[in-house]
């Protein structure tokens, strides 16, 4: 197991810093919130393409980098922390997950090139009620057709294709503009937008694998996301802490009383050892470990737990100014639920992480 | 992984093969099978006593000390093999020993040459056991308010006062002890001294805590004369020395617990049981979960800062950071242990419990040191805050 990035992640991670604080700062996620565009930025998405982050993980035979997840993960930290707008996880880390995973080798060939070069969006489409619950699908699936119901799908608004689960497990591809499926649009308060996605028998091609291969395309998501959440979560915490050091009552800066540092340190310390979960589950997939179920848990708990935490004191910890919507802190606590709840939060990991160690 | 240091697996391995007495190749029973080494030495075997003499004679008690001062001079990547190897079959440590986790380290940073020679070996092979005079009375958080009188009398310095928290000084043969040598200032009028135990005016006695141990003394310095060579660094530089030292031993308290025999699931399955697979409480099972995943955490953040170490970085700044999360996980997990055992941590002697469920609640009420002993949680979050952080008192 390694920690430290070699030179060809290291050297993606800066560009990915650079680009983000440069092309996607927060700002950019406020204006289109204003614009009324529900996370739509197409413009970006080929830009970061361009820069090569959409093919990150996919192989080089289909037009990808072939870099692997410590590779992605380090772009998704990046785009994290300026709460970038785009597809990065949906479909450069979920989707591509789910065909390298589970896709035919046709269904590579077609899909694949088109997701690295950033030219289609795939999404996964797993979840049927308010909560994470991969095992209870209740989606019917003869004679090549799907029918049923798959709710707040991440980027389903502005999707090329799903990655559709039905009851028993099993997997298949659909392409958005396929006949009987329809979407209603979800507005979403982390200004990112999803889908609601209605399928009445619908063609559907079957993928490889079932139950198995959904777990492990769903931890692939789940370390990708945490990747994204540390980003946000240290982004979060930096702009407090400096906001400690500037912001003056009593005169003085009231980075200077106690309780205030001891919160700091706490947040801080919570961040660090979240940082060597999500470090460690990436590299756990890189080296096709044998315990990425248990690294995904603990890294999309622990992501989850510090991530509320830093949203939260982000907030109190500015006053005021923490409630307005000018202030950037809103943007992050709401982004924050939205990734914590996704592909399971805190309690379902919990839950997931007790059983595998055998309680 | 390099040949060289695949040869040099080989070597430990076949050499712990034909040293490690195989009794040794066991967990410990109890504390009291802790080989602290010392003038009065106490072994619970022959093989302890065997198995320190050759460890110590490779130097392999202070693996990364240079060979001249009785160390093993191996390289980070040669010890980590070697602590690879000595996991791999199990074995105890040959030596339980402040002399090498906190006096040794800031000896060969600090020391003089002649200190060296006098004191490290001595460690290394478990001859002299140290004890820490560092907490006063009045100076527990706020160490360096130090009271402990050290005078210059020509030939020999002379110590007035009273030490308290000082671990195991009823055992110890040397004593490593901060005094204060100018009045006037705070940080800048503290000096380290070595005081040998056997000198005249020395007592210590036992302190008994709420675990009814004792572990720690009050020491008390009644007209001791020192030597005027038992000085480590010069007059009034002893803080710099002293902070030092407080972070090898706060990275050492950090470690607690991860050698305990008991674990909490084995005790949450015994007495509150499974159901569908499942603790039958719940909520227990999801806040042990949450607990186990803080104690994944830390384990991979340990693992992360040698990484990085080895790397070059600089990592020294965390070890508050460690003694809080350390002491926060070691506390939790005896909580949650004495939850699940119910009643049966409630025990306190005799026959009506085991061994083991008296463990448990002595261990419990042991563990609420850890948030105070070498320096407090809230003294540590001060320490991230400022150094860390760069969050300032006044600005």
């Amino acid at each position: 197991m390694t920690f430290t990035l070699n030179d060809e992640q290291r050297m993606l991670k800066e560009a990915a810093r650079d680009f983000f604080r440069e092309q996607a700062p927060v700002s950019r996620l406020r204006k289109l919130r204003d614009a009324k565009k529900n996370g739509r930025d197409p413009e970006l998405w080929r830009e970061m393409s361009a820069l090569g982050f959409a093919g990150v993980i996919v192989p080089e035979e289909f037009g990808g980098a072939g870099l692997g997840y410590v590779a992605l993960g380090a772009v998704l930290e990046e785009a994290g922390r300026t709460l970038v707008a785009s597809p990065l996880h949906s479909s450069a880390c979920a989707g591509a997950s789910a065909l390298m995973l589970a896709g035919t080798d046709a269904q590579k060939e077609e899909w694949l090139p088109k997701i690295a070069s950033g030219e289609a969006i795939a999404a996964l489409a797993v979840d049927e009620s308010a909560h994470h619950a991969p095992g209870k699908s209740k989606l019917k699936a003869s004679g090549g057709k799907i029918s049923g119901e798959k709710r707040y799908v991440a980027d389903g608004h502005i999707a090329d294709v799903f990655i559709v689960s039905d009851q028993e497990g099993a997997l298949y591809l659909v392409k958005g503009d396929t006949k009987g499926l329809t979407r209603r649009e979800l507005v979403t308060a982390d200004s990112r937008g999803a889908a609601d996605l209605t399928f009445d028998n619908v063609a559907a091609e079957p993928m490889n694998g079932g139950l198995e291969a959904l777990e492990q395309i769903l931890d692939r998501a789940r370390i990708g996301l945490a990747a994204e959440m540390l980003g946000q979560a240290s982004e979060a915490f930096e702009i407090t802490a400096e906001y400690l050091k500037t912001r003056r009552q009593f005169g003085q800066v009231i980075g200077g009383f106690q309780t205030l540092q001891h919160r700091a340190a706490k947040l801080f310390t919570e961040l660090e050892l979240t940082r060597s979960c999500v470090w460690a589950a990436l590299d756990a997939l890189d080296r096709n470990a044998g315990d990425i179920a248990e690294h995904a848990s603990l890294a999309k708990a622990r992501a989850a737990e510090t991530l509320h935490l830093a949203s939260n004191e982000m907030v109190q910890l500015h006053g005021g100014i923490g409630m307005t919507d000018e202030h950037d802190a809103g943007f992050y606590l709401k982004r924050a639920r939205v990734a914590e709840a996704l592909y399971g939060g805190a309690s379902f990991h919990r839950d997931r992480y007790a059983g595998m160690l055998g309680f | 992984m390099t040949d060289q240091l695949e040869s040099f697996r080989a070597e430990t391995r076949a050499w712990l093969e034909e040293n490690c007495p195989a009794s040794m190749r066991t967990p410990l029973a109890s504390e009291d099978e802790i080989v602290w080494g010392g003038r009065n030495a106490k072994f619970p075997s022959e093989d302890a006593k065997l198995w320190l003499q050759r460890m110590g004679a490779k130097g392999w008690t202070a693996p990364t000390w240079p060979k001249e001062y009785g160390g093993g001079g191996l390289r980070a990547d040669e010890n980590r093999v070697l602590q690879q190897e000595l996991k791999r079959i199990d074995a105890r440590p040959a030596l339980y020993s402040f002399g090498i986790w906190m006096l040794g380290p800031v000896l060969l940073e600090y020391a003089n040459e002649e200190q060296k020679k006098e004191h490290l070996p001595k460690i290394a092979r478990g001859e002299i056991r140290w004890c820490q005079g560092y907490s006063e009375p009045g100076a527990g958080s706020d160490l360096a308010g130090l009271q402990t009188k050290c005078e210059d009398k020509g030939d020999h310095w002379l110590i007035n006062g009273q030490k308290v928290w000082t671990s195991y000084a009823n055992y110890a043969d040397w004593c490593f002890c901060l005094v204060r040598t100018d009045a006037s200032v705070k940080h800048e009028g503290i000096s380290f001294v070595l005081i040998d135990m056997e000198t005249p005016g020395v007592e210590t006695r036992p302190i008994k805590l709420i675990s009814g141990s004792s572990p720690f003394c009050e020491t008390f310095f009644t007209d001791v004369k020192v030597p005027k060579g038992n000085m480590v660094g010069r007059l009034n530089g002893g803080w710099e020395i002293a902070k030092r030292l407080l972070q090898y031993e706060r990275t050492n308290i950090s470690g607690f617990g991860s050698n305990t025999r008991v674990d909490v699931v084995d005790v949450a399955k015994a007495h509150v049981g499974l159901e569908d697979g499942a603790l039958a409480d719940r909520d227990l099972r999801a806040r042990i979960a949450q607990h186990k995943m803080f104690e994944r955490a830390y384990a991979l953040t340990v693992q992360r800062a040698q990484e990085e170490a080895k790397a070059g970085g600089n990592v020294s700044h965390m070890a508050s950071m460690f003694k809080v999360a350390g002491a926060n996980i070691n506390q939790e997990r005896c909580e949650l242990m004495v939850e699940a055992a119910g009643n049966r941590a409630f025990g306190w002697a005799g026959e009506g419990f085991s061994q083991d469920e008296l463990a448990v609640t002595r261990g419990w009420l042991r563990s609420k040191g850890n948030s105070i002993e070498g320096g407090t949680t809230e003294i540590n979050l001060n320490v991230v805050a400022k150094r860390v952080l760069g969050l300032r008192d006044t600005q």
